[in-house]
């Protein structure tokens, strides 16, 4: 399978506060309203010019911060394709697989924003065609792999009644 | 080879040995949400297909973070919590009775748990030897229906203190110069298990300080072992009976071992705009920093022992005309025995205004959002850009006590000056 999109670089230490604030927190049972804010504080026009199938692109740590998986639920609903980072914070990649968003752990260094982008889940490889590089990914654990190909961690369990244990 | 704490919890609750970066389903003892989280918890609950909590007694929510609430829509989620608590008959916490991780320390975390929460500082609960850590909200719906959750086992990083922290120097001041040498991952998917006698010598409310803020290096848990004070801590707070000794084999495989000379330490400020950003306060950057706000509460520092330290400082002193001072308590009980103690007179005769339990300011919903360009000194656990409700604002953290302090002088101040 190969992703294809635009990327949307950020810098190091993005937190789950700049990526859906707090202030917004009485917008969390309205999605589509709560969705217009993200990542306001740093790029106020993402929200509304991000196209279905755009790519993420951090840094380090990405996603740091509060265990807010609204910060997720955010990205995915405007279409973010992938979360792709040079590390990416330990709840906010959990909340990521979850919610059935594919993120990716890779360095990130050259990819600029407009870029072209393609993710290629079968040779683990992502194309920069803007620069004309490439580089290798590790492949997800086969347990997340499982839940990602059933479209998050929730379609799974409503379908198996019980965790992917033999993935493990 | 022996085991380290955490390898030995997990490993009493899925009946066999474990190895750090395992991945293993793991029965839960305690699961907790609150009111930005539960939510989504309950609606991702009832995705899956479940009707019915399977161990209600082991499930609780917390109206905390909007307290009592800021807007309608808050209040209708309070509601939709409320109505869910009382159909599966798990405890509710309502607003005013405090954040749900002090409370959790308060009436429920028992040594060797295994306690999973829909908040990041979850992992404070492992000050009482148990495996604890925040998730997000579908990973808490999934442990409040099947009572269990999987997770990778995390090795163990041993920050060991030695000596005992000098006068004026308190736990958040060692936490916040872990995290500056740790940077915000330098402990990504570990467990840091602290220990030494700059550690054993703290109370409980000051151990609760480290474990509180290792998320903020990136940890999965914080872990210390019990002891004495341990158990003092759970018979003041009426459960002497869960007390377990636990500690850590003396020949644990640790990761990493990060050695700390306590009596060589100073009060530290981490600077805007990330938590790892620290400085001692005799640096440069912290001298001449004018404060806006003044902010002591938070699961990190909004206990009794933080308001009764503030409040020895700022006894008989008045806040810097320009800078305002807020305190929440951070339970009811904390509360209550600063009332009646006349530590909240202290405050409000110097000036200083008193919120509702709960998380108040801290992540930036309402009850002391700051203005654009201002500065803020806070005891709480994150200066991240918008956090506290404006991304135009600049949040530096410190000690109740340098939060007093610097409340007094209306700039970064030193707590040692104001102290005997």
């Amino acid at each position: 399978m190969i992703l294809r999109g635009r990327a949307w670089t950020f810098g190091e230490n993005i937190s789950t506060d700049l990526i859906i604030p707090g202030r917004y927190a009485h917008l969390r049972g309205d999605l589509a309203e709560l969705a217009k804010h993200t990542l306001e504080d740093i790029r106020p026009e993402f929200a509304s010019t991000v196209r279905p199938g755009d790519i993420v692109v951090g840094g380090r740590n990405f996603g740091i911060g509060s265990s807010r998986e609204h910060a997720v639920l955010v990205l995915k609903w405007l279409g973010v394709n992938a979360v792709v980072a040079t590390s990416i914070a330990r709840i906010f990649f959990r909340n990521c697989i979850n919610a059935g968003l594919l993120a990716i752990e890779m360095e990130t260094t050259g990819i600029e924003d407009g870029d072209e982008l393609e993710v290629d889940l079968t040779a683990h490889v992502l194309r920069d065609r803007t620069k004309s590089f490439q580089r290798s990914f590790s492949p997800l654990p086969k347990v997340m792999r499982v839940i990602l190909s059933e479209g998050g961690v929730v379609p799974y369990i409503r379908k198996y009644g019980r965790f992917p244990e033999e993935h493990l | 080879m022996g085991k380290t704490m955490i390898e030995k919890i997990i490993g009493m609750h899925i009946g066999r040995d474990v190895r750090p970066w395992e991945i293993v389903v793991l029965p839960v003892d305690l699961v907790y949400a609150h009111d930005w989280s539960g939510p989504l918890v309950i609606a991702r609950f009832r995705e899956m297909g479940f009707t019915t909590i399977r161990h209600p007694e082991r499930v609780a929510f917390f109206l905390d973070h909007s307290s009592p609430s800021s807007s309608k829509e808050i209040a209708t989620l309070h509601s939709l919590l409320r109505t869910f608590a009382r159909e599966q008959g798990c405890r509710l916490f309502d607003v005013g009775e405090g954040v749900c991780h002090v409370l959790v320390a308060e009436r429920l975390a028992r040594p060797t748990d295994v306690i999973i929460g829909a908040d990041s500082h979850t992992c404070m609960l492992g000050a009482f030897g148990a495996f604890a850590t925040g998730m997000g909200a579908t990973d808490v719906a999934i442990a409040i229906a099947l009572a269990q959750t999987w997770i990778r086992v995390p090795p163990t990083i041993a920050v060991r203190v030695h000596g005992k922290l000098p006068r004026g120097v308190y736990a958040k001041d060692l936490i916040l110069s872990v995290i500056g040498h740790l940077g915000a991952s330098g402990a990504e998917y570990r467990c840091l298990e602290f220990s030494g006698e700059g550690v054993t010598s703290l109370s409980m409310e000051e151990r609760l300080v480290l474990t509180n803020m290792v998320v903020e290096a990136g940890a999965k848990c914080g872990i210390i072992a019990t002891d004495e004070e341990t158990r003092r801590y759970l018979k003041e707070h009426g459960r002497e009976e869960v007390f377990q000794p636990l500690c850590s084999d003396s020949d644990a495989p640790y990761e990493a071992v990060i050695e700390i000379e306590a009596d060589a330490m100073e009060p530290m400020i981490a600077l805007p705009h990330h938590v790892e950003n620290v400085r001692p306060i005799s640096h440069p950057e912290c001298q001449q920093v004018t404060i806006d706000q003044v902010y002591i509460g938070s699961c990190t520092n909004g206990r009794f022992e933080d308001l009764k330290v503030a409040a020895e400082i700022l006894r008989g002193r008045r806040v810097a005309p320009g800078t305002r001072l807020i305190v929440t308590p951070g339970s009811r009980d904390v509360y209550q025995r600063a009332l009646r103690t006349g530590i909240l007179d202290v405050f409000i005769e110097a000036g200083g205004i008193i919120n509702s339990p709960g998380c108040g300011a801290c992540p930036g919903s309402h009850v002391g959002i700051l203005g654009d360009g201002e500065r803020c000194l806070s005891s709480t656990n994150r200066n991240f850009q918008g956090r506290m409700g404006n991304p135009k604002a600049f949040i530096y953290l410190a000690s109740p006590a340098t939060c007093a302090a610097s409340a007094i002088e209306g700039r970064i101040t030193d707590p040692r000056r104001f102290l005997p």
